[in-house]
């Protein structure tokens, strides 16, 4: 019998994150791992110390690709939201979600608000959590709740 | 070296469907500016073509259009930063003509929407945002802006209806303006009817800009060829531009474009000239809330003062500093890439007293403001009489 050909292994773990992922290949793809374990982490830059979210593989300032993990933690506050009642192909299912953005001090992180939270809760300003999830079709995200 | 001037302009009607080929298109506005500039396709040195290529099913449009147009075998290349590609093109002819590398340029800016389906359209639309990191939460453009409007109006008290006050001025022009594309006029129960759910919430439909298909074409040249080759120039004064990060998370302000404070800085301090000395503006109105956050941003109010400017009606013809007289891109539709072309002709008809129903009295200076994404592009363009 002939040897099968051996397939080159991709890393294409960045596929599985949100509703609809665009991106299958990335030096960052460690990110949805740590989502897999429940964590949303950004990155921070071991030589000159910025952090970034979303996560970097490489820091333009010092032109250096030393990164390590944080954990996002705490609260953030909600900068802004909007809810949509039109969305883009693949994301129909989801409707109605509203989409903001919470200020860690040191960085901020874009996402969605949490189903379960009706939207006389929100309020600009108010302290919110980001908190890694599994999506009804499998894929993985985070979403802000209630702190 | 001397001045810069703009010779000639001219831009196709903004239409739904346009039946026609891109090349077909892009002729409109080039005819347009030909016969304004008096000149033919021979006395053009280079072309810069616009527009946003997620629209485009030809690859590399610069060739077929200057190709139709007759410009070759002279040099054409191909520009984008999304909405606001021909304000760029416009800022690079300058810079090819200032540094003496040609005289003349020709900006053609298009962009046909209806090149692909509905569906396509939808499509792309999820991609609008940083793929990798927004687009897989399903965001679009209206919410994005949406989102500064929200932000405005917790920080400054504006509301719903001064939003809509925006709206009811551009359809106030927009019915006067023959290449617009929505010609009627807009009223308050329309645009607070119960039956139209919110886009993006605090955003309704009459608060977003309709897609169109349309071209324009500006015709830029130096100080000898504009003044033997036309008898009213209008003068590039002032160039500013910035940009800002794709992603939101990246960003500090919320309740105005950072790209647009600075481009207009840039271009302030270039033409050397202040907010008060604008007498005509176009600026880009996709949504309401860029058209509040503009007049703040450029200074024709102080921040969190623009509900004040356009509750006083100060931003219509007849105000303190006229802003989209023409109907804006909420009356005449929004065809990307031919946008700021678009404008500028605005401004320069304008400046040339010959704006019709629409102009304003003995402008002397004005000044357009055209955005790419959500403020991930800005530029300023200020141009003069003399
Ligand atoms: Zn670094």
């Amino acid at each position: 019998m002939a040897k099968k050909k051996k397939k080159r292994e991709v890393d294409d773990r960045f596929k599985k994150f949100g509703t609809v992922s665009f991106t299958s290949i990335s030096k960052v793809n460690d990110f949805i791992s740590h989502l897999e374990q429940g964590k949303v982490m950004g990155t921070k830059c071991k030589k000159c110390g910025t952090v970034h979210f979303p996560p970097v593989a490489d820091c333009a300032e010092c032109l250096s690709s030393d990164i390590e993990w944080f954990e996002v933690t705490g609260t953030g506050k909600l900068v802004s939201f909007s809810k949509l009642t039109y969305a883009p192909v693949g994301f129909e299912e989801d409707l109605p979600y509203s989409i903001a953005l919470l200020d860690y001090g040191d960085h901020k992180v874009f996402g969605r608000i949490a189903k379960d939270i009706p939207d006389d809760e929100l309020a600009i300003g108010m302290p919110m959590k980001t908190e890694a999830i599994t999506l009804p079709n499998g894929q993985l995200s985070y979403a802000f709740t209630r702190a | 070296m001397g001045k810069v001037g703009i010779i000639g302009v001219g831009q196709s009607a903004f239409v739904r469907g346009y039946p026609g080929s891109i090349r077909e298109l892009a002729y409109e506005g080039f005819k347009g500016a030909m016969e304004d500039a008096k000149i033919s396709n021979k006395d053009i040195d280079a072309s810069i073509i616009c527009s946003a290529p997620e629209y485009d099913k030809q690859r590399s449009p610069a060739g077929v259009i200057a190709e139709y147009l007759g410009l070759t075998p002279q040099p054409t290349f191909y520009l984008e930063s999304l909405c606001s590609s021909s304000s760029m093109g416009v800022r690079t002819a300058y810079s090819l003509v200032k540094s003496g590398l040609h005289d003349v340029v020709c900006v053609l800016g298009f962009q046909k929407m209806s090149e692909i389906t509905s569906a396509e359209s939808q499509e792309r639309m999820g991609r609008g945002a940083d793929i990798q990191w927004e687009s897989p939460f399903g965001t679009m453009m209206p919410a994005y802006y949406a989102m500064y409007a929200r932000a405005h109006m917790e920080e400054y008290g504006t509301t719903e209806e001064d939003l809509a006050l925006i709206r009811i001025k551009a359809a106030t022009y927009g019915q006067m303006n023959e290449k617009a594309v929505y010609r009627k006029p807009v009223t308050m129960e329309q645009i607070f009817d119960p039956e139209r759910p919110p886009v993006a919430t605090p955003l309704k439909v009459f608060d977003c800009c309709a897609n169109a298909d349309g071209s324009s074409c500006i015709i830029v040249a130096n100080e000898e060829k504009a003044n033997a080759l036309c008898d009213k120039p209008v003068w590039i004064l002032g160039l500013g531009a910035a940009s800002d990060t794709v992603n939101t998370a990246g960003r500090d302000l919320f309740t105005g474009l950072s790209v647009a404070i600075e481009a207009g800085k840039q271009a302030y301090e270039m033409a050397g000239v202040r907010p008060e000395d604008i007498d005509v503006a176009e600026v880009h109105d996709c949504f309401t809330i860029a058209e509040m956050m503009a007049y703040e941003n450029l200074g024709f109010a102080e921040p969190g003062e623009g509900k004040e400017l356009i509750k006083a009606k100060e931003t219509y013809k007849e105000g303190k500093t006229p802003v989209n007289v023409d109907g804006g891109l909420l009356s005449k539709g929004h065809p990307i890439g031919a946008t700021g072309g678009s404008q500028i002709r605005t401004i320069v008809l304008q400046l040339r007293d010959e704006a019709g129903p629409m102009q304003v009295k003995d402008p002397e200076i004005g000044l357009v403001h055209n955005i790419g994404g959500v403020g991930l592009y800005g530029n300023v363009t200020i141009l003069g009489r003399s």
